[in-house]
């Protein structure tokens, strides 16, 4: 025991010796919640538009002066003819261009009718839509002004609407589940896998082979520095989150924790059977980020939700441990629900960590090839 | 220039020798690809509704069936508890939960109003906002066909109306994989052109074969070349591989130059390399140089536009992303791929890339020492 305390002591000396380790264990957690809490946000304020005013009266001036004082639009330009339509699209200035028709205000007062065309560069769908949907509401609230005859505009069936879990609809309820999910993932798989091919690829794998210590005492002491690490990155995230985002636990913090502890063992397991399969860190490397990092991100449901993707990808995505550890800390977190509703999920995460101990045991090797 | 041709060959020897980049420079961007473009999206496809309908009207039925009629969404539960809907919403089992109350069609029939209750799990704020603006799309239109019907005189037709037609150029459908393939691209290049070459240098170190290199007459410009110039070529064949993934199954159009396209992208790599370069300077194992080019890069990627709009991020990260080349690489390649931006269109920011690639590789000269 004596022995296995030094070893891991060891260990630890090891990951303290270089402040690059450092940068990944503390830095990349603080820098992803920061960055995802102020500065990415699917929010679309101040799109840049442009105008195509081919009748030039009062009203369209009416209409261009509502569009550029709603919050949503900023008028950069205003175009001569159809064919600065595409320069000023193609370069990226304006991301749609408003276009008032010839005797816009005459055609609305004689006729009663008039028409806008909005082309919006759908070369960004997201936006798009939200142009084309916050135009058309401006220009409704601009034909109800202009009737200015409340009678008939009374609509008989109304929403109430309650937005459960998340009122104020902020964004940080979805990604800081899925920071955690992947910060410890990348710790635990990425590091662990790198730390053993590293003693592989060195030949130091044979000194602490011939080394009264046994295999699984190795293993077990490589690993237990990256457990105490991550769950203190955990706290920290959480911590951050709450003073930082104000965004609370609400359910059972122990709960919370211990999931936190399963899933951590089950990176780490996942960790050690990547540096069983891979002969040097190169390897370990792109298999750990290639292969857990990206889809980890993106196939998870963390930024993009699971339901739209298609159907394949449902499949794919059920054999990522992250999906169902996100799942867990969305339910514990921000609905506070209790065991009983994630525990076909910790099931899973369970099985999971047995394979993959079972799988690296299997194919650990202690003679030299 | 005879002596960096030569030290070119021996560095294609050298990465070919190792059998795994061979196989990760054609997997990586199958991998990708194939799997994260049509994984990411923000378009919904359905959602999935609880219905407590207490008033089992001919009216409260009709906008059920409105409802179901719509392509968005699909009524997975019928209830009459509410303590159940809730708890479906919980399990995830369902997005929304309606209520219409009793004396829905009673209030109708009368030209009253009457609220219906709605509930969306908000937790993604994203998707919650674009189910309502379809749910409210839906009772919209079943309030104006209750106006027809009732034969209400609807004045609002006989007054001014201003109609609009909208229409998106480059992209009618607003397929995702359009948006996301030329970003993914970017991403791709990086990961290759970045990781390989880095990883590369710093295992000379590592291995101690770069003391070798040193005792040769070479000059640093010559080293530094001779080491970039492989992972370029690489990584623009990875480039290639990726645009006719794109064609072949995602269909994605190719409107602009692709010389300019892949002029645009040698350019972004020479950054990204020099960058390389540069951290494996001050990192004397493979370990500490992935950490650090890690770091960098999910800070790049995160903040580089690919997900979300630049335009919402605050003015603060405005200013660190004019450093950040993969913000000008993915607007680059979308407005060359899918609007056909032709050269003055993207001249700004090809000029803000040659900056950066050239004050990254002066850097890197700089910082490489021959001597320890």
């Amino acid at each position: 025991m004596k022995r296995f305390i030094g070893f891991v002591k060891k260990e630890f000396l090891h990951i303290f010796r270089d402040f690059r380790t450092l940068i990944i264990l503390f830095g990349i957690p603080t820098a992803q919640i920061l960055i995802f809490g102020f500065v990415v946000s699917t929010e679309i304020t101040d799109v840049d538009i442009a105008f195509l005013d081919l009748s030039k009266d009062e009203v369209t001036q009416n209409l261009t002066d509502k569009f550029c004082s709603s919050g949503f639009f900023r008028g950069v330009d205003n175009l001569h003819s159809y064919n600065d339509i595409d320069d000023i699209l193609k370069s990226g200035r304006a991301k749609a261009v408003v276009i008032f028709s010839e005797n816009f205000g005459r055609d609305l007062m004689s006729q009663g009718k008039a028409s806008i065309s909005i082309i919006a560069d759908g070369s960004e769908p997201n936006t798009a839509t939200f142009i084309t949907n916050y135009a058309s509401a401006i220009i409704s609230d601009f034909n109800k002004d202009f009737i200015k005859d409340g009678s008939e505009s009374r609509l008989l069936v109304q929403s109430e609407v309650s937005m459960f879990y998340n009122p104020e609809l902020k964004g940080h309820f979805m990604f800081v589940p899925g920071v955690i999910a992947y910060i410890l993932i990348l710790i635990c798989a990425l590091m662990t896998s790198i730390t053993i091919t590293r003693e592989k690829e060195f030949g130091t794998m044979e000194v602490l082979l011939v080394s009264p210590l046994k295999p699984i005492q190795i293993i077990i002491g490589k690993v237990v520095p990256y457990f105490i690490l991550s769950f203190i990155n955990v706290i920290l995230i959480l911590s951050l989150s709450w003073l930082v985002f104000g965004l609370p636990v609400k359910g059972s913090m122990l709960l919370l924790l211990a999931e936190s502890m399963l899933y951590i063992l089950m990176s780490l397991s996942l960790g050690i059977f990547i540096s069983t399969v891979s002969k040097n860190m190169q390897q370990a490397i792109f298999i750990s980020l290639v292969g857990l990092l990206l889809p980890t991100i993106l196939l998870s449901g963390f930024i993009f939700p699971i339901e739209n993707m298609p159907k394949v990808y449902d499949i794919v995505s059920s054999v990522l441990p992250p999906r169902y550890f996100i799942t867990i800390v969305k339910s514990i977190m921000i609905k506070g629900t209790g065991f009983l509703y994630i525990w076909k999920e910790t099931l899973i995460l369970i099985l999971m960590t047995i394979v993959f101990i079972g799988l690296s045991v299997k194919k650990f090797k202690i003679r030299l090839e | 220039m005879r002596t960096i041709l030569y030290f070119i060959r021996k560095e294609f020897i050298q990465i070919f020798r190792d059998k795994f980049i061979g196989k990760a420079i054609f997997a990586v961007p199958l991998v990708q690809l194939l799997i994260l473009v049509p994984a990411v999206t923000f378009e919904i496809k359905n959602v999935n509704l609880c219905v407590i309908d207490r008033d089992m009207s001919a009216d409260s039925r009709k906008l059920i069936s409105q409802l179901e009629g719509s392509t968005f969404f699909k009524i997975k539960y019928l209830t009459f508890s509410e303590e159940e809907a809730n708890t479906l919403l919980q399990e995830n089992k369902c997005d929304m939960v309606l209520q219409i109350p009793s004396k829905f069609g009673k209030n109708i029939g009368v030209g009253e109003q009457s609220k219906i209750m709605v509930s969306i799990n908000a937790i993604n704020a994203t998707t919650a906002q674009l189910s309502l603006a379809y749910l409210n799309g839906v009772i919209q239109n079943f309030n104006m066909n209750i106006a027809v019907e009732n034969a209400v005189p609807l004045a609002s037709l006989s007054k001014p109306q201003i109609n609009i037609s909208s229409r998106h150029w480059y992209n009618e459908t607003l397929n995702y994989s359009y948006f996301m393939l030329p970003g993914i691209l970017a991403i791709l290049v990086t990961v290759i052109g970045f990781l390989l070459a880095g990883l590369n240098f710093v295992k000379e170190k590592e291995v101690g074969t770069i003391e070798q290199i040193n005792v040769t007459p070479i000059k640093k410009y010559q080293f530094i070349t001779a080491k970039m110039f492989p992972f370029l070529v690489i990584s623009l064949f990875d480039l290639a591989l990726g645009l006719l993934i794109g064609r072949l199954f995602f269909g994605v159009p190719f409107q602009g130059s692709i010389g300019l396209l892949f002029l645009c992208s040698a350019v972004f790599l020479i950054s990204v390399l020099g960058l390389a370069l540069f951290i494996s300077t001050y990192s004397s194992t493979q370990q500490q140089f992935m950490f650090v080019a890690f770091f960098f890069m999910i800070i790049f990627i995160l903040m580089s536009g690919i997900f979300t709009p630049l335009e919402s991020m605050p003015q603060w990260a405005q200013k660190v992303n004019l450093v950040n080349p993969m913000v000008y690489l993915i607007r680059i390649n979308r407005m060359v791929m899918l609007k056909g931006s032709g050269f003055h269109q993207i001249s700004s920011d090809l000029y803000a890339l040659i900056v950066i690639a050239t004050s990254f590789t002066f850097f890197a000269v700089k910082r490489y020492r021959k001597t320890s």
